[in-house]
């Protein structure tokens, strides 16, 4: 799946500034979450149309990158997380980041690992949904 | 007290005699030893012998920072190197630092000027003396060193670092003068009440601050937490270092050694000289220096010339606060910092854009310097461990260019403001 990084400065108002671009463009924000240290920050984002969201952003002149990242969808109830990341560990795939959202009873856990083939062969292998598009 | 009221309280007429005698010499000495002075005056059709009193001074080429760089390391030297005793260096980092040498006569003439200095703060043969400039190729620090020496106090060379030991020392040696900063003054005031000690526990009565720009606020409040009085001093490396001028008593206005460093001030733009009174750029002719002498040299800093008897009995001419500079050179923490610096780092470095702002602002008494910098949109990975790790690149950078730390703050692209025309790179918010 295509994430969406966005490079923002620590500025009051400057992510509703982005929301507000994409929500114009008719865009979708189905996931993100925000890595910051005292100066800047990255958000990372799931979108309903990606291309059609670098365009519009890029175009407002915000500095937005793709990243390729694994969703796995798994089921929404207690251990189910657990188990599939004890494979990827096992297979000794490492996660940069990671973070998640639920939509109704499945979960989605959007991760950054290591080495992208590897960890969708091991979910695979282990019978674990991966989402590709919303 | 005056240390040399023979020269000290000269009177105008000759003075200016003296002057006029000393430029004569002064100017047939460069004219035959440095080619740099032959060729400028050649070509503006003067000779030594068209220099006959101290008003001529206006006939004469004048001297940048600029051209001692280019005559980097000794083509402005005017004795020859077995005549050198000592080279300071000024902290001048992107290009040639500018190299000073000096004779056995030109240290004699700093530790009379450094002398005049002391002795018109009140320090006498009696008082402990600490210098706590950074001893070095720096002026600052030998150059008040030999002052002390000179007068017969006892000095105590401290230089910088270790405020912990030096407030100890403050206290134990019962240390009655200081030379600093008023930055690091103001530090070792913060220093000392955090040790749970006071102004009672130490004997400071004297405090000779210079080397960057200091407000009146700042004079009062190291004056109340130190418990000692604060006077100016100010020099330049290319003129001599410290002692170039001095406050008196009467703290109106610094008194030059003008009969060894002759001011003139300047109109910036026409370069035409000024009436006393009038604001424009300080400039210094050193009348009896041999190593490097240097005719009419621009200091850019911006102050105002008076004239007329001091009621401190002294009558040399007195320069007001310097009240900025005429090209963009800040001082930061002492340090001389030129945004053409940063630039030339920033320049370097393709993962940035080609903008910078400097936002200079002072906080707990200490100079911050934050610099500003846009990621350039094609750079963005998306990656925090690269952003991070360029970051620090940067940092490096500048630490090793300006020799002081910066904080770096990136920012997002086409954020830092454009202007028309002439760019500003400098947001200093110290009320200086």
């Amino acid at each position: 799946m295509k994430q969406l990084s966005v490079f923002l400065e620590n500025k009051t108002g400057r992510i509703n500034e982005l929301a507000k671009t994409l929500g114009k463009a008719g865009i979708n924000m189905m996931a993100f979450s925000m890595a910051e240290t005292s100066d800047f920050g990255i958000l990372r984002l799931i979108v309903s149309d990606v291309d059609k969201a670098v365009e519009v952003l890029r175009s407002n002149s915000f500095a937005v990158t793709v990243t390729e990242v694994v969703c796995i969808s798994c089921p929404n109830e207690a251990g189910a997380l657990s188990g599939v990341l004890e494979q990827l560990a096992k297979n000794d795939i490492f996660i940069e980041y990671m973070y998640a959202f639920s939509e109704n009873d499945s979960a989605n856990v959007v991760i950054l690992p290591n080495n992208i083939e590897k960890c969708v062969a091991t979910l695979k292998e282990c019978n674990c949904g991966i989402k590709e598009n919303f | 007290m005056i240390w040399n009221p023979s020269k000290e309280c000269m009177s105008r007429d000759e003075m200016h005699a003296l002057q006029g005698r000393r430029l004569q010499k002064l100017v047939s000495y460069v004219y035959h030893n440095v080619p740099f002075y032959r060729n400028k005056m050649q070509q503006m059709d003067i000779a030594p012998d068209d220099i006959r009193s101290i008003d001529d001074i206006v006939k004469l080429p004048f001297t940048t920072k600029q051209d001692l760089r280019d005559n980097y390391p000794y083509g402005l030297q005017a004795a020859p190197q077995s005549e050198i005793v000592r080279v300071h260096a000024s902290s001048g980092t992107t290009g040639n630092p500018t190299i000073v040498g000096y004779t056995r006569k030109d240290i004699a003439v700093w530790q009379e000027a450094m002398a005049r200095a002391l002795t018109a703060y009140g320090v006498k043969r009696e008082d402990t003396f600490s210098v706590s400039y950074g001893y070095g190729l720096f002026t600052g620090g030998l150059g008040v060193h030999y002052g002390v020496e000179n007068i017969g106090a006892t000095v105590i060379p401290t230089s910088t670092g270790n405020t912990e030991k030096h407030v100890r020392l403050l206290r134990d040696l019962k240390i009655t003068g200081i030379a600093c900063t008023p930055s690091y003054a103001l530090y070792l005031a913060e220093t000392l009440e955090k040790m749970g000690l006071g102004k009672d526990d130490i004997s400071l009565r004297v405090g000779a601050f210079g080397a960057e720009p200091w407000t009146e606020n700042m004079r009062k409040e190291i004056e109340e937490r130190l418990g000692l009085k604060g006077y100016n001093i100010y020099g330049l490396s290319e003129i001599v270092g410290p002692g170039v001028s001095y406050e008196c008593c009467k703290q109106n206005g610094s008194h030059i050694c003008e009969d060894h460093y002759y001011p003139e001030i300047i109109n910036p733009e026409t370069l035409e000289q000024l009436p006393y009174g009038q604001q424009g750029e300080l400039v210094f002719t050193t009348l009896t220096k041999e190593g490097m002498p240097v005719l009419r040299y621009r200091t850019k800093d911006l102050c105002t010339l008076m004239d007329g008897e001091c009621e401190c009995g002294r009558k040399t001419v007195r320069m007001g606060r310097i009240m900025g500079r005429s090209d963009d050179m800040l001082i930061i923490r002492g340090i001389n910092v030129f945004p053409s610096q940063v630039e030339s780092v920033i320049l370097e470095m393709p993962e940035i854009e080609p903008q910078y702002m400097l936002v200079v602002d002072r906080i707990n008494n200490l100079d911050t310097l934050q610099i500003q910098v846009e990621v350039r949109r094609d750079f963005f990975s998306g990656d925090m461990g690269s952003m991070l790790a360029m970051k620090k690149r940067l940092s490096d950078k500048i630490k090793s260019v300006l020799s002081i730390g910066a904080e770096i703050k990136l920012m997002e692209p086409g954020s830092i403001e454009r202007s028309q025309g002439k760019s500003k790179h400098v947001i200093d918010k110290r009320s200086l």
